[in-house]
């Protein structure tokens, strides 16, 4: 066991929890993240070995499949972004890529990303000062890349109107958090 | 002051009384007021000075289209000009100021300017201020700054924040009086995802204006029941105080909410405004119209105004500019104003109707065919003058006039993507035209549909099409459905000063003039004159303008056609615009993983991109910046340093094309790059320039890791998706960006594998034999934390670079740092990176500037001829290929403490020194502690056979010539034995 | 703008980076091509009033470039496709 310490995207030991009103921002290190993009001419083989990780077939394009121990979002043709425990995952990468084999390319993604969870009853308010998804739209298992301040991030929406999970950039975690919780603020 | 023009009925809360100030003097007034329609009540009509001739005014309309009464909002940093009072909502506490008088509003000293109105005409400005020349800068424009100009701003920053948001609906509806109310009501019942935004406070449009009923019941009640019925539908969002000013491409709109103008203070932390973007599938325009006034003499008193707005003063607001009032028209709704005014208790001095056969009235004289001559007053309206039918003059005693010319459908914004309006010849007006925006369909009285009735109607068939309803129609709430009835009539035969622009100060005599010097076109007659483009963007004066041009040039109106319409519909707030992306929040900040340490570190932090570097890290004692960076190179270069490249970008390629690929987009082969091996890469435009460089390290037979330099990586990676997309789609490769998710740092000097010995894990060799040069490996440090470790460097030292998972970035930083402090080890920043890879002689950003061939980098042998890669044709070519072509060298002063600037030209030691004569240029200069004097790094001509030759840097900006010897770009270890170590 | 992605439906333009006429696909073939093929190919653009093909990279999306063809006088867009899928050469 190696002995480095890690810290959050935020750059605290303990991931930081931000609350306006009946809305809650919490930081989420507990996340291991995997690309898996398919090889070209086995994305058929790709899928279905998915299909079985997943306990069925791998999101369509909009879509996450929400699920244990992996989660996956469709970030593009053929290609999903895999999330599971830290805790229990921390070598994602390796663990799919011995059981994907040749069929795809496999690449960390765990620190690329922070993660922040927005819950609460009045979530849309905050969102639509952020990011121009169609929210009246935004079912439970949608999942859509956006741009939030300048910045790439994926939205998850795991219960409609009530919490929606934020991958964004980790560089710009700062930012990120400072952009969400000036909405809140905001709208709340 | 006591409200004595107040009337009863209205709109207000009187039970609330709120107190404001204007130009120092206390007011009061009630919820539900707007500052002109308080200021009315307290018997103020003057609310300001027009803009060229300083002349009083007060208000001419009770809405957007205001062009006389606007004001300085708030005091202090809030301070706003050019605000509307029509509608400013009131609020207690509310301060206000008139603007453009001096010294004060009563008594205005640049007033002087009305006299000398004939030289002030349309092309003033052009005729005057031509000559002298040099005058312009020094005498005539600050003149012309000090007296022109409406408001002044506060010079503060504004402290207020602003949002912006993005909503989706089916259908947007743009306006609330009844054509949009009641095309919500259906949309709404439907089931369709609404908005329906209004600018007003108080949706109804003019149901709140005008004393008609709606469904048996009054008009303002109807409107106040359904707007009731809309809020409870959860599919239905109202937005009032909501200017949609914009209609873009393919159903997106700009809409301004403000969320806190009406409160005396706004709650920390909510925004002023917020600018919206709304995205719908379909759209209804209900704007509604806009009355146009008839131009006659001196038409600009104070006390003067639209007679419909007189009429919203009244019924809505329950105010009257005067106790006693006349009205001038040319349509049946003249006559309504007098109607209701009369109702309430108004003394109706007379209606002066332009048409003989005009309707006469029990309760008040109509003058039939007759017309106003002339007004007197000089801060206010006292009389005016009317010429009758049969030729006769008679002064009329009156406080106000309501002057009516009929009505200008609210067309805007189906010109926001250069629709045309059409002309409708019954009404005498422009109409939206047939090419309206996809998706818009238009009712109400903005497209020509003036009756309650018809309004309601029209909004309920624009909704029922928009969204495809099927079945029988809803029953149309019964209301007035009079027909339009008037006289089209512009302006009175012989009148001069008779203002067309009260804003900007436009007369008929200037359209005249204009017309008289040559300017024919509708658009130069709006710039000649500048009718129609004060804040107001002419919505009260452009057809005025438009009749009188046509009638000069014996064309119709339409054949003179308008200008176009451009978005904002009213005047928007550059912080609405810019929302939250002010200062430190204008673009977002990327830290680098060792930050919070080097923060602790006190180290100095440079902005590259986005990112947040650190430019060097002093200590104590250090009290200028080159003590530090001098320190830190020459600690690394004799020890060991520390440097995060995180920054630079990484993308992962695999596939089984993945070499493939890289031999593809970069111009040197990888096809045979060895499993465990690193090359460096030079990836050039398909026009043969240099577009960036890097690494490309072989992790396996199918994965690459490929570095960017900082600046370019989003570019790099766009250009790598075009090949692989556009270029290869056949080819079996995927790209991903993992520039965050490794913390990584240069590990350089010769004890850096000393110190790597202690993080790496045992069972790594990372000795010379078992890991050399240009090495790569994906390793375990710490104990088995996974990690990637590579032999390159970019200071000329050995050297490697490490990267672990970005969470452990600090802790990895914190433990080389400790594990280091045996052999000294020093954190350097990104100024020591800058001058070891100077000394080294390798090149970055200032080289790969976006003119440079592989040649000129002296990199020319490295473009592959074997294979086709982008860039390498035409890199070809003979132009980039002359035998004196620029080639990077190196630079020293032959005096070894004179200076060496980057940007300085090379010449040749004698003759001129002029761009004929140019040698080339230096691209990279810094003080050298390795060798103890500046050096720099250039493109010079024929570079590679000058080496020794003496030439003068000449940098005419900086007033600099030295003597620089050209050596070869490698100062340090050019044999390279160094990196092999 | 709209631009009706063919995976991710109607998103808006501002998610993508313009990255010129679609003409940049037909790259010439290097065994054959003339140095006017190459000079073409890399400095000569139409720039038409009317339809005119063009690529979109999805960078605030799916990373797809997307081949659009959009009117350049009323912005009109009347085709949408992914470009790996339009049949260029391996």
């Amino acid at each position: 066991m190696h002995d480095l310490t890690a810290i959050t995207a935020l750059g605290g030991i303990a991931p930081q929890v931000d609350t306006v009103g009946e809305v809650t921002l919490s930081e989420i290190p507990d996340v291991a993240l995997a690309s898996v993009a398919a090889r070209t001419r086995e994305e058929s083989t790709c899928a279905a070995q998915l299909k079985a990780l997943l306990g069925g077939p791998p999101p369509q394009a909009g879509r996450a499949k929400l699920g244990e121990p992996y989660s996956a979002v469709w970030v593009g043709p053929d290609q999903w972004l895999l999330s599971a425990s830290f805790e229990t995952h921390e070598d994602i990468a390796a663990q799919l890529k011995s059981k994907l084999g040749d069929t795809a390319s496999v690449t960390e993604q765990t620190d690329a990303w922070c993660c922040f969870d927005l819950t609460g009853p009045d979530v849309h308010a905050v969102l639509e000062l952020l990011c121009n998804i169609d929210l009246t739209r935004f079912e439970t298992g949608h999942a859509t890349r956006t741009s939030i301040h300048h910045l790439g991030c994926f939205v998850i929406c795991l219960e409609k109107g009530h919490s929606v999970r934020i991958l964004g950039p980790r560089a710009s975690a700062g930012s990120l958090h400072h952009a969400i919780t000036t909405a809140m603020a905001s709208a709340l | 002051m006591t409200q004595n023009n107040r009337l009863n009925g209205g709109q207000i809360d009187r039970n609330t009384t709120l107190n404001f100030n204007f130009d120092g003097k206390k007011y009061t007034g009630h919820p539900g007021d707007t500052l002109a329609s308080a200021l009315l009540a307290n018997n103020v009509r003057l609310m300001g000075r027009s803009f060229k001739y300083h002349r009083p005014r007060g208000p001419l309309t009770a809405g957007s289209e205001e062009p006389n009464a606007i004001v300085e909002l708030r005091s202090g940093a809030r301070q706003e000009p050019n605000t509307r009072a029509t509608t400013a909502e009131l609020f207690d506490g509310l301060a206000a100021k008139s603007q453009n008088r001096w010294p004060s509003l009563a008594f205005d000293a640049m007033a002087i300017n009305d006299r000398f109105s004939n030289f002030l005409t349309a092309g003033f400005y052009y005729k005057t201020f031509m000559w002298p020349a040099a005058f312009w800068e020094k005498i005539y424009e600050p003149i012309i700054r000090k007296a022109a100009g409406l408001g002044s701003l506060s010079m503060q920053a504004d402290p207020d924040e602003y949002d912006k948001g993005f909503r989706h609906c089916d259908l947007l509806i743009i306006g609330a009086g009844p054509a949009g109310l009641n095309a919500a009501l259906i949309a709404g019942r439907s089931g369709a995802e609404v908005i329906l935004a209004d600018e007003d406070f108080r949706m109804g449009g003019r149901l709140n204006a005008e004393t008609f009923a709606v469904a048996d019941l009054a008009g303002a009640d109807w409107a106040a029941q359904t707007v009731a019925e809309l809020s409870a539908m959860p599919n239905v969002r109202l937005m009032p105080r909501t200017t949609v000013i914009g209609a873009f491409d393919h159903g997106i709109y700009g809409a301004v909410e403000r969320i806190t103008d009406h409160l005396a203070t706004s709650p920390t932390g909510k925004p002023r405004q917020i600018l919206w973007r709304i995205y719908a599938k379909q759209t209804v325009l209900c704007a509604g119209a806009t009355e146009r006034p008839i131009a006659f003499e001196n038409n600009d008193r104070p006390g003067i105004m639209l007679a419909a707005s007189m009429r919203s003063y009244a019924n809505r607001w329950a105010t009257t500019p005067a106790q006693r009032v006349a009205i001038f028209t040319n349509n049946d709704d003249g006559h309504r104003t007098a109607q209701d005014l009369h109702a309430k208790g108004v003394k109706i001095a007379a209606v002066i109707d332009t048409r003989p056969d005009a309707p006469s009235s029990m309760d008040y004289e109509v003058l039939q065919g007759a017309q106003v001559a002339d007004t007197k007053g000089r801060l206010g309206l006292t009389f005016v003058e009317v010429a009758r039918a049969d030729g006769t003059n008679r002064t009329i005693e009156c406080g106000a006039l309501g002057v009516s010319g009929g009505w200008n459908p609210n067309v805007q914004l189906t010109c926001h993507q250069r629709g045309r309006p059409i002309w409708k010849e019954e009404l005498a007006a422009f109409v939206p035209g047939g090419t309206l925006p996809p998706y818009m369909s238009v009712a109400g009285a903005a497209v020509g549909t003036f009756s309650t009735h018809g309004a309601l109607k029209s909004g309920a068939d624009a909704v029922r099409k928009a969204l495809g309803l099927k079945g029988r129609a809803p029953a149309v709430p019964q209301a007035e459905d009079a027909p339009v009835n008037q006289t089209p009539f512009w302006y009175v035969t012989g009148c001069s000063r008779a203002w067309l622009d009260q804003q900007n100060d436009v007369t008929v005599k200037d359209v005249k003039l204009s017309h008289q010097e040559g300017f024919r076109s509708v658009e130069h007659l709006k710039r000649y004159t500048t009718l129609g483009m004060a804040t107001d963007q002419g919505k009260t004066s452009n057809m005025g303008g438009l009749a009188i041009m046509a009638e000069l040039a014996g064309k119709s109106i339409p054949e003179v056609g308008t200008t176009i319409f451009r978005p904002p519909y009213t005047p928007t707030a550059i912080g609405t615009l810019a929302g939250r992306m002010r200062g430190k929040e204008f673009h977002p900040t990327r830290l680098t993983p060792s930050h919070f340490w080097a923060k602790e570190r006190g180290a100095v932090f440079v902005e590259v991109g986005n990112w947040l570097r650190a430019q060097w890290f002093p200590l104590p004692g250090e009290t200028h910046w080159r003590q530090s960076v001098d320190r830190e190179v020459l600690a690394t270069r004799s020890s060991v340093g520390v440097c995060d490249c995180t920054t630079l970008g990484k993308i992962d390629v695999q596939g089984t094309d993945a070499a493939t690929f890289l031999n593809k987009v970069y111009c040197n082969g990888f096809a045979k790059l060895a499993v465990g091996k690193t090359r460096y890469g030079l990836m050039l435009r398909e026009d043969g320039i240099a577009l960036d460089d890097g690494t490309a390290a072989r992790l396996a037979e199918d994965q690459f890791v490929v570095t960017t330099t900082t600046a370019n990586a989003a570019r790099v990676y766009q250009h790598m998706e075009f090949v692989r997309q556009c270029l290869m789609p056949q080819a079996d490769v995927q790209l991903i960006s993992t520039t965050e998710a490794w913390a990584q740092y240069a590990v350089a000097g010769p004890n850096s594998r000393k110190l790597l010995q202690k993080i790496v894990d045992a069972e790594f060799d990372i000795s010379n034999e078992g890991f050399p040069f240009m090495a790569c490996a994906n390793i375990t440090v710490c104990g088995g934390l996974r990690a990637r470790l590579f032999r390159i460097s970019f200071s000329g030292e050995l050297a490697f670079e490490i990267a672990v998972p970005s969470r452990y970035g600090d802790a990895l930083m914190r433990k080389l740092m400790a594990e280091g402090e045996e052999f000294d080890v020093t954190a350097y920043g990104t100024e020591a990176l800058g001058v070891m890879r100077i000394e080294k002689g390798h090149a970055a950003g200032n080289e790969l500037n976006g003119t440079t061939t592989a040649l000129n980098l002296g990199m020319g042998r490295m473009v592959s001829k074997a294979k086709d890669s982008i860039g390498s044709k035409l890199a070809e070519r003979p132009g980039l290929n002359e035998p004196d072509a620029l080639m990077q060298v190196g630079l020293r002063p032959v005096n070894k403490d004179d200076k060496v600037t980057a940007g300085g030209h090379l010449m040749n030691t004698n003759g001129p020194v002029d761009a004929a004569h140019d040698q080339g240029y230096v691209t990279s200069a810094a003080f050298s502690p390795t060798l103890g004097s500046m050096i720099g790094l250039g493109f010079l001509k024929d570079g590679g056979n000058r080496n020794g030759e003496t030439l003068r840097l000449v940098s005419p900006v900086t007033n600099l010539t030295v003597e620089v010897e050209v050596v070869s770009a490698h100062f340090v270890d050019p044999e390279g034995e160094r990196v092999r170590a | 703008m709209i631009i009706n992605h063919p995976l991710l439906g109607p998103r808006d333009s501002a998610e993508f980076v313009y990255l010129g006429t679609a003409n940049l696909m037909d790259r010439p073939d290097p065994d054959t091509a003339t140095p006017e093929d190459w000079h073409d190919y890399a400095y000569l653009r139409d720039n038409p009033a009317g339809p005119h093909r063009e690529l979109w990279f999805h960078e605030g999306g799916d990373r797809s470039i997307l081949i659009v063809t959009r009117d350049t006088t009323t912005h009109e867009i009347s085709s949408v496709e992914l470009a790996r899928n339009s049949g260029a050469q391996a």
